[in-house]
């Protein structure tokens, strides 16, 4: 299959316990060589081979952008989801070969910004690691706020904290500590540009709060991965190829439509990058739209869809693919 | 004068709106000449007490003082009126330095005006694409000369000398938002002296 970023075969160097919920992952070429660059916020997609099925989940970059001898990522366990996290905390072990593809960067920073200020919930703090790491080496300006459940799960916290004492600031919710959003926007250097990585709820509240106080949309950046949400099975004629397939309770329409052997494009595997737009031909029912790469206006269309992360239910849906 | 409208041309080239009153905390308008007439009319839309917490930058230029009066009556917090872009420049630096995130920004008068303000602004980090600009006036522009880098100021005419290296520039719409300036380019080197016809720039 030729869709997505160039692939790299790895080879797994390490994998540590941070905690309870996350266990980090090295990678190095499995033929010696350098990784290729990438900037802070960049991610990659981990193939997975699970017992016969086929996951493809992105994951975001933690390492600092100046090492080329390898990769890493951290990935946190959902117990409740697809099995790709699962399957990387259970299954994947030192000396394994997998595939990954080249980085991608959805998230960077705008280097035209006179300060950074970055807000992290739970897993959502990775993509800041590589951005920490890249200011660094620039002596860029910064300020992380991060919200943990707890001491117990605050991945990384630690080293966060004693590298940039004066720049990080952890807030634990079982002690009762919240970002004061409301004070911490207000009185930033004009020029400051927002970022934020973490779960849904908070990222609408941080964007709702940076809107209300006069930011401008373009300093406000954000990133939620999104993992296709399961659903009743249903039935897609793709057009092009000439074949009718059956998307699976658990499986994505992307997921169905590779494993029907069709090359369908995709980069981020999570509604964000856009890449994986299809047109709809036709259709008789209702679509599950889930991406956030379509506005309001496309979604009520019924003239595309997003198969990363989106579905259908009703009759008949004919894409262009 | 209401806002001017320019024809369409290549994706270089500034397009200017209209102000509309956003929510901020705080406003800062800086304008020249004609300009004052953008933020006289934005005036009548805008939520009460809008102003209290507004800081204008004036420059009236040809337009002498006709409009310092309506200006003044708008009650801003901070109102500066100053014979040249150059004199104030130092006062909209440190202004822009000293702001916070919500700040809005009205650029409003000549092209020239709005794109060295707009510039200021971007130095320190501030997207350029959420500043809200409105022309007003003279369709005077600033051009720099691609051959020596020199910049005129106030083109009226297509084509035009040069004023640092003589030259005879042909006034392009390729615009460059690093320079706050429109390019020149020489447009009689294949057949020295064979100038076109001076034309006002529309």
């Amino acid at each position: 299959m030729s869709s997505g970023a160039a692939k790299i075969a790895v080879k797994v160097t390490e994998v540590i316990e941070v905690n309870d919920l996350v266990k980090r992952f090295k990678f190095e070429r499995a033929d010696g060589g350098q990784m290729p660059t990438f900037s802070g916020g960049a991610h990659t997609v981990v193939e997975m081979d699970d017992h016969g099925t086929r996951r493809l989940n992105p994951y975001s970059l933690m390492s600092s952008p100046q090492n080329r001898s390898a990769f890493t990522i951290s990935v946190r366990r959902d117990d409740e989801g697809r099995g790709g996290s699962l399957y990387m905390h259970n299954h994947v072990k030192v000396g394994m070969e997998m595939t990954i593809s080249n980085p991608v960067n959805l998230f960077s920073l705008d280097l035209r910004a006179r300060k950074h200020l970055m807000i992290a919930g739970g897993i959502g703090i990775t993509p800041f690691l590589a951005q920490i790491a890249q200011l660094d080496s620039s002596n860029g300006s910064f300020e992380l706020h991060y919200s943990v459940r707890s001491k117990n799960l605050a991945s990384y916290a630690d080293e966060l904290t004693s590298a940039h004492p004066n720049d990080v600031n952890i807030y634990h919710d079982d002690q009762g500590e919240a970002i004061d959003i409301e004070n911490l926007l207000d009185g930033q250097p004009l020029g400051t540009y927002l970022y934020v990585c973490g779960p849904k709820g908070m990222i609408e509240w941080v964007r709702k709060s940076a809107s209300d106080a006069g930011w401008p949309r373009e300093a406000v950046h954000y990133e939620e991965f999104l993992t296709p949400e399961p659903g009743k099975p249903f039935e897609v004629k793709l057009a092009v190829s000439n074949k009718v397939i059956q998307v699976g309770e658990t499986q994505s329409l992307l997921e169905a439509i590779e494993a029907a052997g069709v090359d369908a494009p995709y980069l981020c595997r999570g509604g964000a990058c856009g890449m994986c737009e299809t047109e709809v031909i036709g259709y008789d029912g209702q679509f599950i739209h889930n991406d956030h790469w379509l506005d309001d206006e496309e979604h009520s269309s019924g003239k595309k869809i997003m198969p990363c992360v989106s579905r259908f239910e009703g009759k008949t849906l004919v894409l262009d693919r | 004068m209401a806002k001017t409208e320019f024809e369409k041309s290549i994706l270089s080239r500034p397009v200017y709106g209209e102000f509309e009153p956003m929510t901020g905390k705080a406003h800062l308008f800086i304008a020249d000449s004609e300009g004052a007439g953008a933020i006289l009319d934005l005036a009548k839309s805008a939520p009460k007490g809008f102003f209290d917490i507004a800081h204008i930058i004036y420059i009236p230029k040809d337009s002498d003082w006709k409009y310092v009066p309506s200006l003044e009556a708008l009650g801003a917090k901070q109102l500066y009126v100053g014979p040249s872009f150059e004199a104030a420049i130092t006062r909209i630096q440190r202004v822009l330095l000293d702001a916070s995130n919500g700040l809005q920004i009205y650029l409003s008068g000549t092209e020239g005006l709005m794109g060295r303000a707009m510039l200021e602004a971007t130095n320190i980090g501030y997207p350029y694409s959420a500043i809200q600009t409105e022309h007003r006036g003279s369709k005077a522009r600033r051009m720099q000369c691609v051959h020596c880098k020199g910049v005129t100021e106030g083109v009226t005419t297509d084509p035009f000398e040069c004023s640092h290296c003589g030259l005879n520039l042909f006034v392009r719409d390729h615009y460059s938002r690093r320079l706050a300036a429109f390019q020149g380019v020489c447009v009689d080197a294949e057949d020295p002296g064979n100038v076109p016809d001076k034309v006002e720039i529309t």
